[in-house]
């Protein structure tokens, strides 16, 4: 046992470990395995995930660090460690059938995702700035392979190289940011950075530090202006891999830039960064121009789009404009408002990237407004689940989605940030007219021709239920997710090694 | 029990979605009705506890929103306000139902069984939002009903009006919900609860912002803003007369008797709290007197028998708003509900005619059917009589109540403008029985000029103003003339010219219901001045004061009572007065129909031709939509397609992707120019961002 671990350790890690172990014996059974039993690969990553989240039971509940003080095992690891998961499983489901009209090889394409999933995991139990990296290293160059990796495909192809070259750009400019850091505190770690920093440290470094880790992880969550890759990258990418793209690497590196700004920069939020206009600022200054940004022209550019992953893409950024709030706002309350927003946000935006997913059949890649034209007379179940997604990513009670705006706002009223809220709310009121739009479509039919009917497989049907259910039932009873999400967001600054608040 | 009413038609609403299509009509639409009934039944159980028992009745169902230490529960509460209006929902709603059993029975079994599975999922969120304990509570049935409206206006979603009609009422009132939402976050960060009877007691505790704009005023302007979206008032109108487009059944049940009054029962829910912010009732009084004028003015010459009610729908809500606003809220609930009963009727006997007319809509085209359809052009005449003010049908009481509410109250944050709300009032009052009488003469009066599409044009009807020649037959530019499915499907039965058939029982029943009801609806809110009793207002009172018991667990809660409304009992005469004037006024509207389109029709022609400018204005609704579509609609779509990032995401990405297919099968090629061309710009503006930041932060 190397020095400073404990078996516990390796207990508290068993999530992870499952997972890696699951990534390697995939690929081993994608070699073993005749090709006639290649669909046994996606149940078997299945069961993988299941696995990982038993072995997540031992954490609940627990507060501590290990690993030498890298990684922590607290309610917001595990809330994200929830999330991530379930959207892997979720993603994982809604593949096999693509994969084979895509002619995509699924051995390493399950062996990505698991690789993903390990990435997502660091990055939301990492408590030093080196963890965190390496976490969202694991997962981006995961992204990178599995956008591109409908070979034939110049889209596909496309996207993965912009996104690879973007994402190299920006985690250049994250890691600058990091060392920055480093060398103003001596350390990497985010509980000696968040009590050696004062203001005035460093001079113009620490806020010039701070605005490089804002663009760097802005470019993660798709924030704008650091949004161009997305609806290129979310268009180019496989229909699952751009659902999981949207959700996962989006929660985790917001998860990540709640430990690094919350837990990390704590005291600089408000002011001790300098002043503008006379007023002292603080990072939550920059959040607050990045959300205003950030919904307002990913609303303003779904509406004319005609492509629907194009339109969830952008959609998607004025999401993260929404949750950008609930930072701003700062408080416990806001954080939890965060973390409930992303974990209904999952839900609804899998939902929807699953109908996607449905629609591409033989010669067909169903991703048009127009494919979904007399959904509903073919499709009814598909078409009512999809209205009550695309209703709720509206914020429409009494979907989960309303839920998750009520809480983002009134944190924000509560903060004091009363026009941050006017303007989210004018936001989603905008947003409903493209969501509208795609309702009509599906509502729509030429009699004509009745566009024939295609079946569903099972597991993108189960998808559906699932997330149908999840994104009905968390508007009517969202009572024990708040519960969790407001534990987790208290934990995020209280790790008892990190003594902070 | 509670739960039970709107659990009801949701049950109905549940079993119709899903099986529906497999079922017969007669058992798809009996069920629909079976359930209207039913909660009709439970409601009237319920209302009659409450009157009664002279309490509210509460049932909390769990904790829904959690928020910390404080819990909003999901409840349900039945007050005498909620009483009346969970009758009226359920009421009326039940014989709107039955009516639709004739009037859909052309459609398939499975657009059949979608259309009761989306009227009783609308009466379920009705419902819910009637009773409601708290704001969100209210709000899920606030948005649920907007949702079925949306659903039911684009029923015939193959016809792309329908479907724009939909869309539009649903964008629109996002507008409002804006206002909705806004406005409840306020008063929950502010009152730290959402509960009807918390809020007002939170405001009670206040003193009124009389000379101030403070929270009260600025959260009761975001909910009339709601009000203004759901309620079809300026500047948020403009979606209910599109909102046509919809089965006629629907027209009655949603777009007059139920959902658009939800802005009207919203304030007086939360009188107390509107009572303390003077400046907002003297705005809800201001644009529900001017919403009445204009709706009502633009009625006067409309020719699509439906759009004529719709803006009559708008002109009576204004009434309804200018009461609130006068803080007459029983004046303004008596009028809801008598309203609900006249303009059901008036809009399923227009149904009737379309019905029998094979989908014309257009009045032009009408004429003669009084012999007919008797019994569609009798209970029609009641509706109208009733809704004209002509004593003693219930519109007389409940407008008058208003009207004299109007004249008497006190002044208004100093401003006593109140004689000239008042005037206006009764401008639109003579209004309202001109163009209702002109729809009635022009419909089943005079010569027959349905059966006569060959016909040459008269000359009468060349009028300047009119932006199509009036030909019978043709579809006008500007108005849907056709019933959307009547148009295609009943041509072939009817429109033989001389038989006609009148409504079939489905349809006539419900008609007589509401023509008695429009009858006697009133006679419940009789004033004092002429021997009555009032009782409504009595009853109603208690839902628009903070409760004694409620107060008196708050110790805190000092009661700041709001000043009554002043009791009219010393006002005999002046009351008098006024009514023998709104009854003289009602008169000389009739009077004024029947000389311009009973006895002499060429007159009306004449005028329309002296005061051409102001017909065109009229008949082209001021413009609004025009207005409404340059000055937002068309700036927001340039922002969309033209703004900086779309520069990019065309310009660049549909380049690099052109040039991807010009390089066809050189996959590198394609990589390359990817590489060389988008990217590097991508980058740059990644590069720009940080630039920005870091120049905004060295500049400052």
């Amino acid at each position: 046992m190397p020095p400073g671990f404990s078996s516990s350790d390796f207990y508290y890690l068993m999530p992870e470990l499952v997972i890696t172990a699951g990534a390697l014996l995939v690929l081993a059974l994608d070699v073993l395995l005749p090709r006639a039993w290649e669909r046994v690969l996606s149940w078997v990553t299945v069961a993988v995930i299941l696995g990982a989240g038993l072995a997540l039971v031992p954490s609940a509940g627990q507060n501590l660090t290990i690993a030498r003080d890298l990684v922590a095992i607290d309610g917001f690891a595990t809330f994200f460690k929830v999330l991530f998961l379930v959207a892997a499983a979720l993603t994982v489901l809604m593949s096999p059938r693509y994969l084979t009209l895509e002619n995509v090889h699924p051995g390493e394409y399950y062996f990505l995702v698991l690789c993903a999933t390990l990435g997502m995991m660091f990055m939301a139990g990492g408590v030093d700035l080196i963890t965190l990296f390496i976490g969202l290293e694991t997962m981006a160059v995961s992204f990178y392979v599995l956008t591109g990796i409908i070979r034939p495909n110049k889209r596909s192809n496309e996207a993965a190289i912009k996104y690879f070259v973007l994402g190299a750009f920006s985690l250049g400019l994250l890691l600058y940011g990091m060392s920055i850091l480093y060398g103003l505190t001596g350390s990497t770690h985010l509980r000696v950075i968040a009590t050696s920093l004062v203001a005035g440290d460093g001079g113009l470094l620490l806020p010039f530090a701070v605005m490089l880790l804002v663009a760097g992880i802005g470019f993660k969550i798709a924030a704008v202006p650091f949004h161009m890759w997305a609806p290129d990258v979310y268009e180019g990418a496989p229909t699952p891999i751009t659902a999981f793209l949207s959700v996962g690497s989006k929660a985790a590196s917001f998860a990540m830039l709640l430990r690094i700004f919350v837990a990390g920069l704590p005291a600089f939020r408000a002011d001790g960064l300098g002043t503008a206009w006379g007023q002292p600022f603080g990072w939550g200054a920059f959040f607050y121009v990045l959300a205003v940004v950030t919904m307002t022209v990913g609303n303003l550019a779904a509406l004319t789009q005609g492509n629907i992953k194009r339109l969830l893409a952008y959609s998607s950024i004025a999401h993260a404009g929404y949750i950008l709030i609930g930072i701003v706002a700062g408080s416990t309350r806001g954080v939890s408002a965060a973390l409930v927003y992303l974990m209904i946000y999952a839900f609804m935006q899998l939902g929807a990237f699953a109908v996607v997913v449905m629609l591409r059949r033989k010669d067909i890649i169903g991703d048009e407004l127009k494919d979904l034209t007399g959904l509903y007379a073919t499709h009814p179940g598909a078409a009512i689940a999809m209205l009550v997604f695309m209703l709720s990513l509206g914020g429409i009670p009494p979907t989960a989605g309303f839920m998750g705006k009520f809480w983002v706002f009134g944190a924000a009223i509560d903060a004091g940030y009363v026009w941050l809220a006017v303007i989210g709310v004018l936001n989603s009121a905008v947003s409903l007219y493209y969501y509208i739009r795609i309702v009509v479509f599906m509502w729509i039919s030429e009699e004509e021709e009745k566009s024939a009917a295609f079946g569903i497989s099972p597991a993108v049907a189960t998808v559906l239920a699932v997330t149908l259910a999840m994104t009905v039932l968390l508007g009517i009873y969202p009572r024990l997710l708040f519960d969790f999400a407001q534990a987790s967001a208290a934990s995020l600054g209280s790790v008892p090694s990190l003594g902070l608040r | 029990m509670l739960v039970l009413i709107p659990l009801l038609p949701f049950a109905g609403f549940v079993i119709n979605a899903f099986v529906g299509r497999r079922l017969s009509k007669t058992v798809s639409g009996g069920l629909a009705c079976l359930v209207m009934v039913a909660a009709f039944l439970v409601a009237a159980i319920t209302g009659w506890t409450v009157i009664s028992g002279g309490h509210a009745i509460e049932q909390t169902l769990f904790t829904w929103l959690p928020s910390g230490d404080l819990q909003i529960p999901f409840a349900l509460r039945v007050d005498p306000l909620a009483t009346v209006m969970i009758l009226v929902v359920t009421g009326i709603g039940a014989l709107i139902h039955v009516y639709s059993i004739g009037y859909m029975h052309e459609e398939t079994d499975g657009e059949y069984a979608r259309y009761f599975s989306y009227l009783n999922l609308f009466a379920s969120f009705m419902l819910v939002l009637v009773l409601g304990a708290n704001f969100p509570v209210m709000f899920i049935g606030w948005e649920g009903v907007g949702l079925c409206s949306y659903l039911l206006i684009g029923f015939w979603f193959r016809k792309k009006p329908a479907a724009d009609a939909g869309k539009k009422a649903f964008v629109v009132n996002r507008i409002g919900d804006f206002g909705f939402i806004l406005g409840m976050l306020l008063l929950f960060a502010s009152f730290h609860t959402l509960d009807f009877q918390g809020v007002a007691l939170a405001a009670a505790a206040r003193a009124p912002e009389t000379a101030t704009f403070g929270l009260m005023t600025a959260a009761t302007l975001l909910l009339f803003l709601g009000a203004t979206g759901k309620s079809a008032q300026i500047p948020l109108y403009v979606w209910l007369p599109d909102a046509m487009e919809g089965p006629t059944p629907v027209s009655a049940l949603i777009h007059a008797a139920t959902m658009v009054t939800a802005g009207v029962y919203m304030i007086a829910r939360n009188a107390v709290l509107f009572s303390h912010a003077p400046t907002t009732l003297a705005v809800v009084a201001g644009i529900g007197v001017a919403t009445a004028l204009m709706a009502g003015t633009i009625g006067l010459v409309q020719n699509d028998i439906k759009r004529v009610l719709a803006y009559s729908t708008v002109s009576q809500l204004g009434y309804m708003f200018l009461a609130m606003g006068m803080g007459a809220y029983a004046a303004g609930i008596f009028h809801l509900y008598t309203h609900a009963f006249f303009k059901a009727l008036l809009f399923l006997g227009s149904g009737a005619v379309i019905h029998a007319l094979a989908g014309e809509q257009d009045l032009r085209n009408m004429g003669g059917l009084k012999k007919a359809l008797p019994v569609t052009y009798w209970t029609f005449l009641t509706g109208a009589i009733a809704i004209a003010g002509v004593p003693p049908l219930s519109g007389f009481f409940s407008k008058d109540e208003i009207l004299f509410r109007t004249f008497t109250g006190t002044a208004v944050n100093g401003w006593n403008g109140r004689p000239l709300l008042w005037l206006i009032g009764i401008v639109t009052s003579l209004l309202t029985a001109t163009y209702m009488f002109r729809l009635v003469f022009m419909a089943f009066h005079g010569e027959r000029r349905h059966d006569a599409p060959a016909a040459p044009v008269r000359p009468e009807e060349e009028e300047p103003g009119a932006p199509v020649p009036p030909l019978p037959g043709p579809v006008y530019s500007d108005l849907p003339a056709v019933d959307r499915t009547h148009g295609a499907t009943h041509a072939s039965h009817a429109h033989e010219g001389a038989h006609l058939h009148d409504a079939p029982p489905s349809m006539a029943i419900p008609l007589i219901v509401l023509a008695i009801g429009s009858i006697v609806a009133g006679f419940i809110g009789v004033p004092h001045a002429i021997w009555g009793s009032n009782r409504i207002e009595t009853f109603l009172d208690p839902s628009f004061e903070v409760s004694r018991e409620a107060a008196a667990t708050e110790p805190g809660a000092p009661l700041v009572d709001v000043p009554p409304a002043a009791e009219p009992h010393e006002d005999t005469g002046r009351e008098l007065t006024l009514m023998a004037v709104s009854t003289g006024i009602a008169f000389a509207g009739i009077g004024i129909a029947m000389y311009f389109w009973l006895r002499n029709r060429a007159a009306s022609d004449r005028m329309a031709r002296r005061f051409a400018a102001l017909h065109r204005l009229l008949l082209n609704k001021y413009y609004v939509d025009e207005i409404y579509d340059a000055a937002v609609v068309q700036p927001i779509r340039l922002l969309s397609t033209s703004g900086l990032w779309k520069g990019v995401d065309v310009g660049i990405i549909d380049g690099a992707v052109n040039g991807v297919g010009l390089s066809v099968g050189a996959g590198s090629r394609g990589l390359r120019r990817a590489q060389t061309g988008s990217v590097r710009t991508y980058a740059a503006s990644l590069f720009l961002g940080v630039v920005l930041i870091l120049g905004w932060y060295l500049w400052r």
